[in-house]
């Protein structure tokens, strides 16, 4: 193992410029002869659209340009498209209902924009927009998931029924049915995932610029997929030649997911700046960033588990209502479907799986992949069942998953919903966890916890997710109008050193470091003579971008492809050089061999030869040491592992205390452990704030009562311990590399750990649920409720 | 319009500004020093967290005005003749960043924290960045960073 290869917590690369002040944000990004742009949202949840007078803000000091749905309309803009629409039960596709990038007729959710005021400064913007008058008729709205299918409940679109996007199914109803009717046991549970607002710190960002002499746009924007944005902002909405549109994003202050997705202000600035011959900026306000970066989670399912007399699972079913939120989003309708139901087996050999899921619109805010992106939703379903058909059925929290586990030697395990996982091993990673946790040692501490007034709980979650996104064939079969490839292309310059351009993006995951040790390991190059770059579709091949846990286990495939090819090439270069036939050409650590000789060449000696083609195959070899892989994967990846989470509450006051949480995660090969434990870190932090800090609550006129830092509670340092996690992983094998990935493991195993141990403490008392997030209230009022 | 004069990691700046210029969009636009940044609009996140004559602000409750003949000390100049801070060197020895956007703020947060208590405990730690909002790291590897800073600040 080299210093800097595979397997070493090398220290990132990337941290100098972000620990200086040096990073290049889009919001440190201006253009020259700038111009800003502000926008009108609508501060209600539904009301018809009567009429936009401009004239008034027109003329305030700085205006240079306002426009409105009807100049919109006028212009031929499209709506922003759909990625991944699903089909229903029936078989037909579902409704796309239009999504304009400027409201036309009705506004749908608080934060729907309706007018776009260019200014010389944010300030004339801002100031300008505050005299535009706005003719609203105010219409009843629907907020939560239930009530929209209620019969009567107002429409959000005329063309969806009922309110709702699709009615979608997957497994045999009528099988599993019939297994319920058969079983010993059946525990059920009705869950809330609550909705949870992302609040990536760095808020979103566009500037848009055009070149008339050429045609040329430009859109730097705060994205985690600049191809992406290019093929949808340019073929869906603005009608510009792939060409002609270079979508630029450098640093991005984190994304979660959500800045995933094309977002209407992308659009606009682009556009505004063509018609106005200056580039447009706009930086979301915080308080924009509540009311239009698309929201996560937002689940309410109803799921039974059916047991034999031994604790065995023998059927699962369940529904869920997905709240949509006013329009589809990018990916929207695959989160609560193939990212959801698909992940209800877990981590057992439950035979057979119903599960039909009804996405809903609402007037709130568009409902997307928020970190886990429906694996914490199904994980939350999965194990807050089981612990409480344990404790129904007087089993033993470890004993139930234990008995219930897929072995070791049943993979590859094709379960009942549809996913075939490579490998795992969850009794080790639980084994594992029992130990760093010390659970031995939980009824010394529980008694000690109760000496001081408190009750002390643990809980468990055993999870297996589904990343590394994905099967471009399968993914186009369940509707996605995407291929989920990832492209790389390395470079080797004359000296040797290397630049790789990969179509990943990092916006925190360490890509600068963790891919340059890839380089480091296969090719022998020094770290510091390998460079990454990425966030350009003026300098990268294509990419489909960093999402679902996918840039290592596919982008960073891709390299490793690429780097094959870089060998190849040069075996061919060395043979000739030293006079030997390819095949006796052999590569270790940055040395060419002839086999069973002492000759030798370092591949530095071998890119100069490349370059410099005076002794070299010309006639059946190119010059130059160059190549790109696209590389698609063959099936997901399925990190897994075991989360134990301990709590203490105080019964008077309802405060829960996480009082240590152990985290055994699978992700496969581990490139950079340092970077790892960070991603689970991070995750984590993110799983226990949805337990017990983060909500979004909309109240019955669709009003964002959570529409700040001050209203919206976010974990911060003094909520959380410290964390002792750990990896025991079993290599994918359908990649080179033998990853699955990390970045969303933390969000996906944790909540159902915490809430499980809430309701373990408080189950002395008679205490059987306790709802997301338990803050100190709602915990209070169970315990008051069971007393 | 005024013009506006302080003295921003060791050089006198003076700038033209209006009124209501708040100290953070003064620092990124009329000084072109994009390290600080902004996360929020009511004074939660941190991201912006400057020095202000020694102690660590949130430059987007003050006035550029209020800030009229005072020393701010912003990410820029935490280093000293291109020796980085020790919290900027615990910072990248212990992960304590991803993302690093709520970076500088955090650091200059904790610089703070470290000048007031030069031995905190981690609790301590926990409670004295309770005004910095990062959403990558779980804070973990930030307090493990901030307790190896202090160590090395007291020598």
């Amino acid at each position: 193992m080299s210093d800097t290869g595979i397997g070493v917590s090398v220290k990132r690369k990337e941290d100098k410029r972000f620990l200086t002040g040096k990073g290049n944000y889009t919001d440190d990004i201006n253009r020259p002869n700038q111009s800003h742009a502000y926008f009108l949202r609508s501060n209600v949840a539904h009301a018809d659209l009567n009429g936009v007078d401009t004239a008034a803000a027109a003329k305030a000091d700085g205006v240079i340009a306002i426009y409105t749905g009807a100049d919109i309309e006028a212009a031929g803009l499209g709506g922003l498209p759909c990625g991944w629409p699903v089909h229903n039960q029936d078989g037909e596709l579902m409704g796309e209902p239009p999504h304009p990038v400027l409201a036309q007729g009705k506004v749908r959710h608080v934060g729907d924009p309706i007018a776009m005021v260019v200014a010389e400064t944010k300030k004339a913007a801002k100031a300008a927009a505050a005299l535009i008058e706005v003719d609203l008729a105010d219409q009843p709205a629907v907020a939560s998931s239930p009530k929209a299918i209620e019969d009567g409940a107002v429409l959000v679109h005329e063309q969806a029924a009922g309110n709702i996007g699709f009615d979608w199914a997957i497994g045999d109803k009528g099988e599993v049915d019939a297994v319920f009717d058969g079983a010993h046991h059946v525990t059920a549970i009705d869950i809330v995932n609550n909705r949870l607002i992302p609040n990536a710190i760095e808020p979103r960002v566009a500037i848009g610029e055009y070149e008339s002499a050429t045609e040329d746009y430009t859109l730097y924007t705060t994205t985690q997929n600049p191809h992406v944005i290019r093929l949808l902002m340019g073929a869906f909405v603005l009608q510009i030649p792939e060409h002609k549109l270079r979508v630029v994003s450098h640093d991005v202050g984190g994304g979660f997911g959500s800045k995933i997705f094309h977002y209407a202000e992308e659009a606009l600035v682009t556009w505004a700046a063509a018609q106005i011959g200056r580039p447009v900026k706009w930086c979301a306000e915080r308080s924009e960033s509540f009311m239009s970066d698309a929201h996560g989670r937002d689940h309410v399912t109803h799921a039974e588990l059916a047991l034999d007399a031994d604790g065995k699972f023998i059927g699962l079913r369940a529904k869920t209502l997905a709240n949509l939120g006013a329009y589809l989003s990018t990916f929207a309708p695959a989160v609560p479907t193939y990212m959801h139901a698909v992940l209800l087996a877990g981590v057992y050999t439950t035979p057979v799986i119903y599960c039909n899921v009804v996405g809903v619109y609402t007037h709130t805010v568009p409902v997307d992949a928020y970190r886990g992106a429906g694996r914490p939703e199904a994980t939350y379903i999965l194990e807050r069942l089981i612990d409480r058909a344990a404790r129904e059925m007087g089993i033993g929290q470890v004993d139930i998953r234990r008995k219930n586990f897929i072995q070791p030697d049943a993979f590859p395990y094709q379960t009942p919903v549809a996913l075939a996982y490579d490998t795992g091993h969850y009794d080790g990673t639980l084994d594992a966890a029992l130990k760093n946790g010390d659970v031995d040692g939980f009824e010394a501490r529980k008694a000690a916890s109760a000496e001081n007034g408190k009750l002390r709980g643990i809980g468990y979650s055993t999870y297996v997710e589904a990343c590394g996104a994905a099967p471009s064939a399968l993914a186009g079969a369940l509707g996605a109008r995407a291929g989920l490839y990832e492209s790389a292309n390395v470079r080797i310059h004359p000296t040797g050193s290397v630049t790789v351009f990969t179509g990943s993006h990092s916006h925190g995951q360490g890509h600068e470091t963790a891919f340059a040790q890839l380089i480091s390991d296969k090719l022998g190059v020094a770290i510091e003579n390998v460079d990454i770059v990425h966030g350009d579709t003026s300098k990268i091949q294509f990419g489909l971008g960093t999402f679902g846990s996918r840039s290592l286990a596919v982008g960073g495939t891709a390299i490793d492809k690429a780097m094959d090819k870089i060998v190849e090439k040069s075996k061919k270069i060395v043979a000739h050089i030293l006079e030997a036939a390819e095949g006796d050409i052999e590569f270790d650590g940055g040395t060419f061999t002839v086999a069973g000789t002492d000759k030798t060449m370092q591949f530095g000696e071998v890119a100069m030869a490349a370059y410099v083609p005076h002794n070299y195959p010309l006639e059946t070899l190119e010059p130059g040491l160059e190549e790109t892989a696209f590389y698609d994967p063959t099936n997901f990846t399925y990190p897994g592992g075991c989360h134990i989470c301990e709590v203490e509450v105080d019964p008077n006051t309802g405060v829960v205390d996480v009082v240590s949480f152990t985290a055994v995660d699978d992700p496969g090969t581990v490139i950079n452990p340092m970077i790892v434990e960070g991603q689970v870190h991070g995750g984590v932090t993110q799983g226990i704030g949805q337990a017990l800090l983060e909500g979004c609550v909309y109240d019955d006129n669709g009003q964002l009562v959570t529409g700040s830092f001050m209203d919206y509670a976010m974990p911060r340092a003094d909520n959380l311990p410290n964390y002792n996690v750990a990896t025991e992983s079993t290599p994918c094998t359908h990649n080179s590399l033998g990853v699955k990935g990390v970045g969303e493991v933390g969000a996906i195993g944790s909540p159902p750990a915490v809430i499980n141990a809430v309701v373990d403490a408080l189950s002395e008392l008679g205490v059987t649920d306790v709802a997301m997030p338990a803050t100190p209230q709602t915990v209070w009022r169970a315990i008051q409720a069971a007393g | 319009m005024s013009e506006i004069s302080m003295t921003v990691n060791g050089r006198a700046v003076t700038a033209d500004a209006a009124a209501d210029t708040l100290l953070a969009d003064f620092i990124r636009q009329n000084l072109s020093l994009t390290g600080t940044h902004v996360g929020c609009d009511t004074s939660q996140c941190g991201a912006c967290v400057v020095q202000v004559d020694g102690a660590s602000v949130k430059s987007c409750t003050m006035l550029a005005a209020q800030a009229e003949g005072a020393a701010i000390v912003t990410i820029e100049g935490l280093a000293t003749n291109g020796e980085m801070h020790p919290m900027q060197k615990a910072f990248h020895e212990y992960h304590a960043l991803q993302c690093g956007f709520c970076t500088p703020g955090m650091m200059i947060s904790a610089i703070d924290l470290v000048s007031k208590n030069p031995d905190p405990t981690e609790a301590e730690v926990r409670k004295g960045l309770e005004g910095n909002l990062c959403r990558c790291t779980g804070y973990h590897n930030i307090v493990q960073a901030v307790l190896a800073a202090a160590q090395e600040m007291r020598g």
